[in-house]
């Protein structure tokens, strides 16, 4: 493998697809965790659209499924990383980083990588979000606006987890991987409208880019469109922030190669 | 090994088996935090919950502090599918099985390690109710019962994961399970009441999983003090559940001591 960006790019996407769809181990987690939280909240707490004060004209299953859209995006990003540091650990990742000349095509295969999980994971969520009473009333522009910022948000998640897998190469870098992911996701207006948080959670939510981008993309759902530019500006902007922290990955294993 | 009592290898299986559980942090702390930091968001995220005809509180916090009891109890089958899987792989059980070690001291030895863990869940929690919350309803004699149920329920769990480690002698499917018994909780009544819950085949799920029944008996110590019903059920189906894992977890080991 010696050639320019897009076929260092095509052979690691494709390899690290096929262990994906190849493995249950690695694909049923993906698809069980967001399915579990969309049927435990969009289930077990739909009587909270009734809560005076809640104003999501489109019903509490398309509120929680903006939820889980980008809960599925995240995680699609951050189990790639997971996938880098596995690479890393089994020896792959450097021979590979021998025998590649464009070193940049490694981070953007493992890219479409989580890009294709992500689609896959959305697709099947999304199945169960309609047969579960999904009401979408965006038009077709607003939904290539919410899994514009879906897109986006993956591939934030994906450049902060090959960030950290590439600097610290083993799979025990999980956890630093996940817990920030987590955190920034749940500190977040989940199962309420931001007016309806109390406590310090509000107050976290208020300072949380996150919020932005999932009122953005609640409101692209509900035909509303909401804080469209900020929540894109702050989109873009992790991403490239993460890009510089991934390249600071990619140098980190270079040297170590 | 000396021809030792029942008594005495017990003793000796569950001093190793809490030495080994209490000396790996990566399986005390997680099952101490995670719990607490989903208890500190669910508290403010779903506080306006509270506000719904019939919720039984108004504070959300002492509706959902029942959660870690369980979840801790969760991360229990874990620990202890994960302990007993590794001591199949080590070979560690096959040289046991050598020695003129009771089957019956073997079961409980390795869930000692479990219920340290649980013991140590449980009290942190009460104390974290107590610290952050109004208190238990039901008071000191309350907070105990909360936590023999929370033993009780860790020992559920236990058993479960030590039954598909025996089964299947492998870590990994212990880990591949983990997500199931997530699921438990998730379609409970962990978020709401059931009578609250709208949509129907979540309440009627909600009404046949027993972790409903042990979340409402330790729920309704916390908010409203002593329901003997809703403990009769959380007990029962608590040792119901510990009953039939353990009798299938030792089915299991026979099965493993056999072929060994």
């Amino acid at each position: 493998m010696s050639g320019g960006f897009w076929s260092v790019a095509r052979a690691v996407a494709w390899r690290n697809i096929h262990s994906f769809f190849t493995n249950p181990a690695i694909v049923v987690p993906s698809l069980l965790f967001p399915m579990f939280f969309f049927t435990a909240f969009a289930g077990g707490l739909s009587r909270v659209d009734q809560v005076p004060g809640f104003d999501y004209q489109s019903g509490y299953t398309t509120f929680v499924y903006g939820f889980v859209l980008l809960q599925a995006s995240t995680f699609g990003g951050i189990f790639t990383g997971f996938s880098v540091a596995r690479d890393f650990e089994s020896g792959f990742s450097r021979r590979l980083l021998l025998a590649a000349r464009n070193h940049g095509g490694i981070v953007g295969g493992y890219w479409l990588a989580a890009l294709t999980r992500a689609i896959f994971t959305v697709s099947v969520i999304t199945t169960v979000a309609l047969i579960a009473g999904l009401d979408v009333n965006g038009n077709a522009i607003d939904l290539v606006g919410l899994y514009s910022l879906a897109v986006v948000v993956n591939a934030a998640a994906m450049l902060f987890g090959t960030g950290i897998a590439m600097r610290l190469r083993t799979m025990q870098a999980g956890p630093l991987m996940q817990v920030p992911a987590f955190l920034l996701l749940f500190l977040a207006p989940v199962w309420v409208p931001f007016d309806l948080l109390t406590g310090w959670v509000k107050g976290a939510a208020s300072f949380n880019p996150i919020t932005l981008v999932l009122e953005a993309g609640r409101g692209f759902l509900a035909g509303d469109p909401t804080k469209v530019l900020p929540a894109f500006g702050v989109a873009l902007l992790i991403a490239a922030v993460t890009a510089m922290w991934a390249r600071g990955g990619l140098r980190s294993a270079e040297r170590a190669a | 090994m000396r021809r030792a009592t029942l008594l005495v290898q017990v003793g000796v299986l569950a001093r190793r088996s809490v030495v080994r559980t209490l000396r790996q942090p990566a399986m005390v702390v997680p099952s101490l935090v995670f719990p607490l930091m989903l208890l500190s968001i669910n508290a403010s995220g779903l506080d306006s919950a509270t506000k719904l005809p019939g919720f039984p509180t108004d504070s959300y916090f002492q509706f959902a502090l029942a959660i870690p009891f369980v979840q801790g109890a969760l991360f229990s089958a874990n620990s202890a599918g994960t302990n007993v899987a590794s001591d199949i792989e080590s070979g560690f059980l096959n040289r046991l099985a050598l020695t003129p070690l009771r089957r019956l001291a073997l079961m409980v030895g390795q869930l000692a390690g479990i219920l340290a863990l649980g013991l140590i869940q449980a009290v942190t929690f009460v104390l974290i109710g107590v610290a952050f919350g109004d208190g238990i309803a039901a008071g000191v004699d309350g907070a105990v019962v909360i936590v023999v149920l929370s033993l009780v329920i860790s020992l559920a769990f236990g058993c479960i994961g030590a039954f598909v480690a025996l089964r299947s002698g492998s870590g990994e499917a212990v880990q591949g399970v983990f997500p199931l018994f997530f699921a438990a909780l998730f379609l409970s009544s962990m978020a709401l009441p059931r009578d609250l819950i709208e949509t129907d085949w979540f309440r009627t799920v909600a009404t046949w999983n027993p972790v409903s029944y042990m979340l409402e008996a330790i729920r309704s110590l916390v908010i409203e003090g002593w329901d003997g019903e809703a403990l009769a059920l959380g007990f029962a189906c608590a040792g119901g559940l510990a009953l039939i894992a353990m009798l299938a977890a030792s089915a299991a080991l026979r099965t493993r001591l056999v072929r060994t």
